[in-house]
């Protein structure tokens, strides 16, 4: 039997659930609108290292090993690490997995990493390959910087359509449980590209990507909008998501109160960031502490996570480039429906 | 056709929906910083030669840039720079100031890289494009007068 219904999405009918997860963010996101719900917040974002990158691979490192005991199993039992960062040659995700010696595959999908290490996990656990599999991601702001933009003490003004890219980390661990939130569907983005050429406006970039995935979702799985309780995209930020609603309704459907946007959210409105948080973090950290969270909780039953990602790279955008863009959909629930 | 339509008109729905920046308190608040700091490098050349007469006044001018260059350095390592940047736009970025923060900032930021490989050969990563338009401007403009002033 085939697990698929429609074009582009999975059926996960054995159900792998999360049974473990670990959110870690620097000062900056610690003291946004979230900072009550992440498990760790750390002081100092170079985290005791040398580097940036060095301080990103060890959050991930974190990240991990504390989802690991959240879910209360032994580190032998992972059977596959799915895990990216924006790095070039993921190295934080790589050097993290040098350290965990666990079987391991290196994703990069930009910033929709969390949702794509949850597709890869998910089909792992439910397709019997692993007893448990740890997703996870991250990004560091200092380290993207570096490699996307300008020195840190660069005294230059950011555009209004910018995004801060998030100092944070999550990472889910998936296994066969017979209680928890499940992971159910999956819609696997194409990749998507409207000529947005701005490396400055990736909400802009991104939104058809995600519109196109949000579509296909609904047509494949004959579900609408309303079906979730959250629909939640990763890091389209304030701009990027007025203009996904306004695709959405172009395409029939409403996104209505029910939608929101980790990026939008992440920071509050002092923390001059324009259009908000952007970059693997900023999903990630938001779905395994605040999502997670108020669906133990059952303040939330079905939620539908939608991570975007921008596929460029600083050369493609200097050589003119436009910004190919793709959004995967994991759709998660609590209890578990027939399917 | 269909697709580079569409295209167009997302671009076009883009433009008009995104934020702008504001162009008169961007101006004015790169005019108050940009004069203050013009100021005090003419305060620093008035001081030189209050203080030693026999300085030319072309000397004077030299020690204000040296200790503009100097403040601005100092600022960028203690991390103030930056933040005086990012609200004074043009302000600071087109007096010297601007050009000493973008050679200590690379050079900050690529030092863990390595002496050569990073401080040496980051430091001119933003300032490089200055130093060559300023060296091909000089020589177009010295071909001008060479020849008009045969």
């Amino acid at each position: 039997m085939l697990n698929r219904v429609g074009k582009q999405t999975l059926i996960f009918r054995n159900k792998p659930r999360v049974i473990g997860s670990f959110s870690i963010v620097g000062p900056k996101e610690g003291k946004g609108n979230f900072g009550k719900y992440f498990h760790k917040i750390l002081q100092d974002d170079l985290f005791g290292e040398k580097s940036y990158e060095s301080a990103e691979s060890k959050m991930l490192i974190m990240a991990i090993t504390e989802a690991i005991n959240d879910a209360q199993v032994n580190r032998d039992e992972i059977d596959a690490l799915f895990a990216g960062d924006l790095m070039n040659q993921i190295i934080s995700s790589s050097f993290a997995a040098r350290t965990l010696e666990v079987p391991y595959f290196g994703l990069f999908g930009a910033c929709s990493t969390m949702a794509e290490s949850l597709i890869m996990g998910a089909c792992h656990v439910d397709g019997g390959f692993a007893r448990y599999a740890a997703c996870a991601t991250g990004s560091h702001f200092s380290s993207a910087e570096k490699q996307f933009r300008y020195p840190l003490e660069l005294g230059t003004q950011r555009p209004p359509t910018s995004q801060w890219t998030v100092t944070g980390m999550g990472c889910t661990i998936l296994g066969n449980s017979q209680k928890g939130i499940s992971v159910d569907y999956a819609t696997i983005g194409k990749v998507v590209d409207w000529n947005v050429t701005d490396a400055n406006n990736m909400g802009a970039a991104m939104a058809p990507a995600a519109m196109s995935t949000l579509k296909a979702h609904f047509d494949d799985t004959g579900k609408t909008p309303d079906d979730y309780d959250l629909i939640l995209t990763g890091d389209l930020g304030k701009l990027g998501s007025e203009i996904l609603i306004d695709l959405m309704e172009y395409q029939g459907y409403k996104l209505g109160s029910n939608y929101n946007d980790c990026g939008q959210m992440i920071y509050n409105n002092t923390q001059k960031t324009f259009m908000g948080g952007s970059g693997c973090g900023c999903g990630a950290s938001i779905l395994n502490s605040y999502v997670y969270s108020r669906m133990k909780k059952g303040e939330l039953k079905n939620v539908l996570f939608v991570a975007t990602g921008a596929l460029m790279s600083t050369l493609s955008s200097q050589q003119g480039n436009s910004i190919p863009s793709i959004a995967h959909a994991v759709a998660l629930s609590v209890g578990g429906e027939n399917v | 056709m269909y697709i580079t339509e569409r295209n167009k008109k997302y671009n076009a729905y883009v433009e008009a929906k995104m934020p702008k920046t504001k162009p008169w308190p961007s101006l004015f608040r790169a005019f108050w910083v940009g004069g203050l700091i013009c100021c005090l490098g003419e305060l620093i050349k008035d001081l030189c030669l209050y203080f030693f007469p026999y300085m030319t006044i072309a000397d004077a001018y030299a020690w204000a840039l040296i200790i503009l260059i100097l403040l601005a350095s100092f600022l960028t390592g203690v991390g103030i720079f930056d933040k005086i940047g990012a609200y004074a736009g043009a302000g600071t970025i087109v007096p010297i100031t601007g050009f000493s923060n973008s050679i200590a900032s690379p050079a900050l930021e690529f030092k863990r890289e390595g002496l050569v490989f990073g401080l040496m050969s980051k430091m001119f990563v933003i300032a490089g494009p200055v130093i060559v338009t300023g060296v091909v401007s000089s020589i177009v403009v010295g071909l001008i007068y060479l020849i008009f002033n045969l």
